[in-house]
């Protein structure tokens, strides 16, 4: 099998201060990667890097592209880097805010996606945008809401229809559940585990969550100060630490 | 007949470099064998090791040394993807924490494994619902999520998603501990039968009246504290 996604020797700095470096790694297809630390680890920076929103000083991010294979990402035409991230890629930010239009409604929100890429029937993209609100567990009757009047959760949701509707093959996630309520969260993760799991996507989630990321990744890097200083298995990441940063990650967590 | 669990010279340590980076020795020259149809009971007293040993197999812990082959994959040196692949398909776990997404109902916590196969959905319900009826389970609970059970009936679930596939490799963590004596039957007739279609075993069994009802052999896992003989 071959990698959908390879990063290699990733570098961003601002000034003098390192953002993230040396970074490497190969996601293949219907792997759910998480990567964990504390603020400031850079992680952000490198998931801005690898979805081509911030322009990395050095390395390579290679996509195994539908049409002609693997192509580096960063040496890509800008036309061509857009059309990827409406069609093959999906990105949800922590703030539903900064991945929807307020301003419009709930189907508008979804089936602008669809218009991006060249749908125009206007009673196919109402039926898609139903759909996938049902999907992502948003009553039909407020397709033609406003998000502004949806709580946390349900722009969180929305948000996510949106990002998927197109058929991604790889979505990166910023703090996914991070900002909502815990029961919120559960019924989030448990409707993103059965998307990942029913459409085979692969994933990139960044959280300082644990608990999320043991729920949801397959394979865990860890991050300090702009390294990547664990990476491995879930599971073994977080019960078998091998790191002295990692282990004082997981035994700081508190227990409920 | 070739062994389905192979393991080869291993060694553990943890090293907790936030406790004045002390180093604890736990196995060295571990070996075991286990061939299809053949289940073992690893025994020692607490602390020797045999959730470490179970750990490790299973690819939770990582090996410091030493090979852990299961069908032919090497747990110690394998891809986190290859691992997956081999818990999906060959290597079953029951252990004594049930770990869920709070709101997922029973039923479907015991088809999640066999959806992961890609078996149809309405198949993988109704296999996990046999099970859950052979063990007990009352009906009126396969949709609220197990969260909330009994730790007897939390064990039930876990034991049933272990064996809801019919996995070549079972690794079981004190799978009668809190069960009543039914119910300690019914899981007891479980393990014979993944013994008879050919399932490797490895377990551990506080329970001896169990251990020698299922066990072919027993290994001491004390055997390999380090510095303990050879």
């Amino acid at each position: 099998m071959t990698p959908l996604f390879s990063v290699r020797d990733l570098r961003k700095t601002y000034g003098g201060r390192i953002g993230c470096t040396d970074v490497s790694f190969d996601l293949y297809p219907g792997e759910v990667m998480g990567i964990v630390g504390e603020s400031g680890s850079g992680k952000s920076t490198l998931l801005n890097c690898l979805a081509g929103h911030l322009a990395p000083d050095a390395g390579q991010v290679f996509y195994d592209t539908r049409h002609s294979g693997m192509l580096d990402t960063l040496r890509m035409a800008e036309p061509e880097r857009r059309m990827l991230g409406r069609t093959d890629w999906a990105f949800v930010h922590q703030n539903a805010r900064d991945g929807l239009r307020m301003s419009v409604s709930a189907g508008g929100n979804v089936g602008e996606r669809l218009m991006a890429v060249g749908a125009r029937h206007y009673g196919q993209i109402r039926a898609a945008a139903t759909d996938w609100l049902g999907r992502v567990e948003i009553d039909a009757g407020r397709i033609d809401d406003r998000p502004s009047a949806f709580s946390g959760g349900m722009q969180q949701r929305l948000q996510i229809a949106r990002n998927l509707v197109t058929g991604p093959r790889l979505v990166f996630m910023d703090e996914p559940t991070g900002g909502l309520d815990v029961s919120v969260q559960a019924r989030l993760l448990d409707l993103l585990r059965g998307l990942v799991r029913d459409m085979g996507l692969s994933a990139i989630i960044v959280t300082h969550d644990l608990a999320v990321v043991r729920l949801l990744a397959d394979r865990l890097m860890v991050m300090k100060g702009g390294h990547v200083v664990e990476s491995g298995l879930t599971d073994q990441v977080l019960d078998d630490p091998q790191h002295g940063y990692t282990q004082l990650l997981v035994s700081s967590v508190l227990q409920a | 007949m070739k062994a389905m669990i192979e393991i080869e010279a291993v060694a553990k340590q943890f090293c907790l470099h936030n406790q004045g980076g002390a180093v604890i020795p736990v196995l060295s020259g571990a070996e075991l064998s286990v061939k299809p149809g053949e289940c073992v009971a690893l025994t020692g007293s607490s602390g020797a090791g045999k959730s470490t040993l179970m750990r490790m197999i299973y690819g939770n812990y990582v090996t410091q040394s030493g090979r852990i082959l299961i069908g032919g994959l090497d747990v110690a040196r394998a891809e986190p993807r290859e691992i997956l692949a081999l818990r999906r398909q060959v290597l079953g776990y029951v252990s004594q924490f049930l770990r869920v997404v709070p709101r997922v109902p029973t039923r479907d916590v015991v088809a999640e494994p066999l959806l992961a196969l890609g078996v149809p959905a309405d198949e993988a319900r109704a296999r996990a619902e046999a099970l859950l009826e052979r063990l007990r389970i009352p009906q009126r609970l396969w949709q609220l999520s197990p969260t909330t059970f009994s730790g007897g009936e939390q064990q039930r679930v876990n034991i049933a998603r272990g064996f809801v596939h019919p996995y070549p490799a079972l690794l079981l963590d004190e799978p009668t501990a809190s069960l009543d004596p039914v119910n300690r039957e019914t899981v007891l007739c479980l393990i014979d039968e993944a013994k008879a279609r050919g399932a490797a075993i490895v377990g551990i069994f506080h329970d001896a009246p169990a251990r020698a009802r299922v066990a072919d052999r027993e290994i001491d896992v004390g055997r390999f504290t380090p510095g303990w003989a050879a």
